[in-house]
């Protein structure tokens, strides 16, 4: 509760330093829009639809994207963590493609698959997946061989060491790996979205970028602001849970 | 010397027949890029069911590769294990390992790392499997602790519980890698009593590895002892001293004297490689 407090007086401090700062006239108010314009902006966007829409369409796009970033790199992960020669091929490739800025994948994207939701997905996977097969492969290998042996001597082999005993010990490793991957996914969404206007769907880095050709600058903000809540609200409901679980179970301070 | 050690009276009780483990001829070499380590020289050894054999020697002399080979973790360049006088290929559930590292599973709690062995029992039903877990976490005093979370124990309860794992699902031969060896002293010594109890009612198979002499001479029907790298066997003792034994017992010193006596004459480079 204390903690809670405090961090809403962080918040509202904030907001009344940036309104006293607009407010002082100094900067013009279509460059530097009050608080109160940029909530009435969020409140209107709300209410006619478009930020709803809008956060309909990025979050589709980020889920399909991330899920299938996830189904791909695991398994890979695993499997590069279990062999030298695909860790040498499959685990190198992967971590040269991740040093590759993801909004890098977007013209290559769009070439491919035109303005397409296609496109959006493509560079949600590409975000996701390498990170997640480094850190999935980076997981498994750093589990300690003592489970593995201790596990075969009661009888485990085959698939239930795999699901039983490997898949839980590396969790810490997959939970920060699926992090990371989330983080990018949300990094290259938002950028395939500034740069690329499809017409079958208005996402959230749409909105930011007509905000700019608009001059709207409450928009953009608007739309910032939206996208940072998004992001810290994922990682609360997505993330938080497994590490309490994890910080119970290991004893590690994971926060 | 080999000879000298496979013939003489000790053994000669001990009929193949009856032996719940034999060991014969195994020979381990470890590769590694630099160089071929020879670990285990033609090791044989033999243990009757219910009997409690120790063996002791230097660190490094390929005490642990020896209880991996009898476990089924690793295969031995030469020789065999016959478990039962069937050939040991691989892992199984009648010859349970307690480690020394911290072995339970973190993602369980202590109950559900007991509960990993006996969920691979087929024979047992979920009830049954429950039943044996709690009345093993009692055996080894810990029944108040089922809920907790393996990083809330001390080690000397961490082995416990591993303890009260490899027991549950009862298997015929029990092996102990060091498994007192990371503890302090006092939870050691309470760990001697616990564990002679538990086995004077369970009449297992031991092989108990250690370098401690002491633990050996409290613990063990008979003490094996083996030479530095490459580790062969290089001489017997029975401790025929009667049980419950305290490690203070001035007769079970004596023993461990003479163990540690005969150690050190393998170490001073009696034996050549």
């Amino acid at each position: 509760m204390r903690r809670f407090a405090i961090v809403s007086g962080f918040v509202v401090m904030l907001l009344v330093a940036w309104e006293l700062a607009s407010e002082s006239g100094r900067w013009s108010p279509v460059l530097f829009p009050s608080v109160l314009s940029v909530a009435r902006y969020l409140w209107g966007a709300m209410l006619d639809g478009t930020l709803s829409e809008a956060i309909r369409v990025t979050m589709q796009r980020l889920l399909v994207g991330y899920a299938i970033g996830v189904a791909i790199g695991l398994p890979l992960g695993v499997l590069t963590s279990s062999s030298q020669i695909l860790e040498d091929t499959i685990g190198s490739l992967a971590l040269g493609l991740q040093t590759l800025p993801s909004v890098c994948w977007v013209p290559f994207a769009v070439l491919w698959f035109g303005q397409t939701e296609g496109a959006m997905l493509f560079v949600v996977v590409m975000g996701t997946v390498w990170s997640v097969i480094i850190a999935t492969n980076h997981g498994a290998r750093t589990i300690p061989p003592i489970y593995a042996r201790a596990a075969r001597t009661m009888g485990s082999r085959g698939i239930h060491l795999w699901t039983m005993v490997m898949l839980p010990a590396s969790l810490p490793f997959l939970v920060s790996g699926m992090k990371q991957g989330w983080a990018f996914a949300w990094r290259s969404l938002m950028a395939a979205e500034i740069f690329v206007t499809i017409l079958t769907g208005f996402g959230l880095g749409q909105l930011l970028h007509y905000g700019r050709e608009l001059n709207a600058m409450d928009q953009v903000i608007g739309a910032m602001v939206v996208i940072v809540l998004i992001g810290l609200l994922a990682d609360r409901i997505l993330f938080a849970p497994w590490e309490r679980f994890l910080h119970r179970r290991w004893g590690t301070n994971v926060r | 010397m080999l000879d000298q050690v496979t013939n003489p009276s000790t053994s000669a009780p001990v009929a193949t027949a009856t032996s719940k483990l034999v060991v014969e001829g195994v020979s381990k070499w470890f590769r590694t890029p630099r160089a071929t380590i020879h670990a285990l020289d033609n090791v044989s050894m033999q243990v009757a069911a219910g009997e409690v054999v120790c063996v002791v020697g230097p660190s490094g002399c390929g005490k642990s590769s020896l209880l991996d080979i009898i476990a089924g973790l690793s295969k031995p360049d030469a020789g065999h294990v016959l478990a039962d006088g069937l050939p040991v290929t691989g892992p199984g559930r009648q010859r349970l390992v307690v480690f020394q590292e911290p072995s339970l599973f973190p993602w369980l709690n202590v109950f559900g790392n007991v509960m990993f062995g006996l969920r691979l029992c087929p024979e047992l039903s979920n009830g049954e499997r429950r039943e044996i877990a709690h009345q093993y976490l009692a055996l080894v005093g810990l029944e108040k602790f089922e809920g907790a979370h393996v990083h809330e124990l001390s080690g000397g309860m961490k082995q416990r519980v591993a303890l009260a794992r490899a027991l549950a699902p009862d298997p015929q031969v029990l092996l102990m890698d060091e498994p007192f060896g990371a503890l302090d002293a006092m939870t050691r010594e309470h760990l001697y009593d616990d564990i002679q109890r538990i086995w004077s009612d369970s009449r297992k198979t031991v092989v108990f590895v250690t370098h401690n002499m002491r633990e050996a001479a409290c613990l063990g029907d008979r003490v094996l002892l083996m030479s530095k790298a490459p580790g062969r066997i290089v001489q017997h003792f029975e401790i025929p001293l009667p049980r419950p034994r305290s490690i203070y017992d001035v007769e079970l010193i004596g023993h461990a004297g003479r163990v540690a006596d005969a150690l050190r004459g393998t170490i001073g480079g009696g034996v050549t490689e």
